[in-house]
């Protein structure tokens, strides 16, 4: 969906790992669902540490 | 037709912003633009009487100016109440926009105001009364009156309501079935033909365009950012206690989860159309990354997490209702001291 966000106008967009689960994957181990997660969030993290837009 | 008129404190002729505190006053008949309303309401029609409020005062008190509009309106036996044209005028078209919805509601007496689409009143009423579009120049009162006295006489005498177009009001974001004699087909074809020609034709579903929004600046210093996570996948805690639908939510919430280092499948669900629920609901922080960002709290890379997520249904939501949920959200994230937010979308 990062097209409509972009489309929308939404500056700072960050590629989640699907529709269903944006901050993780159910077919992932925890421990590897966990360092996804944390990888998705520190993205969006320095995208909100950056000046101007980030697109996905 | 008996009409009672809402004005503001510079209409009434009181005085402009240094006196936009003035109190509510009820005043016989027709004062300042109510003269040429009464003009154009004709023989059988006439302003009975008019409130005047100051704008601040209106706007601080929209409440109990309601309910002092509503008692005026029935003490004066009116059928008809209109307020403005308030034009650009933000806190005018707010208390105009609320007079005329609550007078509408309470009462069952017809209402109409007027404004400029960009005023702020329009989207806060646009659904609940009837507006009629003023554009943004006050050498618009003329035309702007006549088209309120026209449709507040329809919509007193109960008569058919055109559509926005043709009664002049701004849309109120709903649809109506009718029956027209060409099939879809046939208008499209209508259509593209006009437009190859080079003549005017008019969408029967007109796209909103999203307005460009500036960049905000990037947070300094993450180490001392309070953080908050807000989503439009519908996560709610179990039970859904702000009833979100499966779409076209006009409703939020803000959910706590203060001492709380992650959060349980057993307290939440979604409402969601549009989407398999079932791995959000398995573990939430598919979806709301609480137990990420505590870690992330816990060893320094972020100042705070804010203790409690917002969220919305963001399914099939029209524009103008998604940026007054949006706006909403951002006046709780900044009443709550909140540096800067991660939106999970699904």
């Amino acid at each position: 969906m990062t097209p409509v966000a972009m489309a929308l106008g939404s500056n700072r967009v960050i590629r989640g790992r699907g529709i269903v689960y944006p901050t993780g994957d159910s077919d992932l181990p925890p421990n590897e669902e966990r360092d996804l997660r944390r990888h998705i969030v520190q993205q969006a993290l320095t995208a909100l540490t950056t000046e101007g837009r980030t697109e996905a | 037709m008996r009409v009672v008129h809402y004005i503001n404190q510079f209409f009434g002729g009181i005085g402009g912003e240094e006196l936009a505190d003035a109190p509510l006053e009820v005043r016989p008949g027709p004062v300042g633009p109510g003269r040429l309303l009464d003009q154009l309401l004709g023989e059988d029609s006439k302003v009975v009487s008019t409130i005047v409020c100051g704008d601040n005062l209106a706007a601080e008190n929209l409440e109990k100016v309601a309910a002092a509009v509503i008692s005026e309106v029935k003490a004066s036996g009116a059928d008809l109440l209109l307020a403005g044209p308030c034009f650009q005028a933000g806190r005018y078209g707010t208390a105009a926009g609320a007079v005329c919805s609550v007078v509408q509601e309470e009462l069952g007496i017809s209402a109409v105001t007027a404004m400029s689409v960009e005023n702020p009143g329009v989207d806060l009423y646009r659904a609940s009364a009837y507006i009629i579009d003023s554009g943004d120049n006050v050498s618009r009162m003329q035309p702007t009156l006549a088209a309120m006295v026209r449709l507040g006489k329809k919509l007193s005498a109960g008569e058919k309501i055109g559509r926005p177009t043709d009664e002049g009001y701004i849309p109120q974001g709903t649809l109506k079935s009718e029956f027209v004699e060409k099939s879809a087909a046939s208008r499209l074809a209508g259509m593209l033909l006009a437009k190859m020609r080079g003549e005017s034709f008019e969408a029967e579903v007109p796209i909103q365009a999203a307005e460009p929004v500036p960049v905000p600046p990037a947070v300094p210093d993450l180490s001392q950012a309070k953080v908050a996570l807000v989503t439009d996948g519908g996560l709610v805690p179990k039970g859904n206690p702000h009833q979100f639908p499966l779409a076209f939510s006009r409703v939020w919430g803000a959910y706590s989860f203060a001492g709380e280092n992650a959060l349980s499948p057993y307290d939440y669900e979604v409402s969601h159309g549009g989407y398999d629920n079932r791995h959000v609901e398995q573990d939430p922080h598919r979806l709301v990354p609480v137990d990420t960002l505590r870690e992330m709290e816990r060893d320094g890379d972020i100042g705070k997490l804010h203790e409690e997520f917002l969220s919305t249904t963001g399914n099939g939501n029209p524009l103008a209702n998604s940026r007054r949920i949006g706006r909403e959200m951002a006046q709780r994230l900044k009443d709550s001291g909140v540096d800067t937010v991660v939106l999970t979308s699904t």
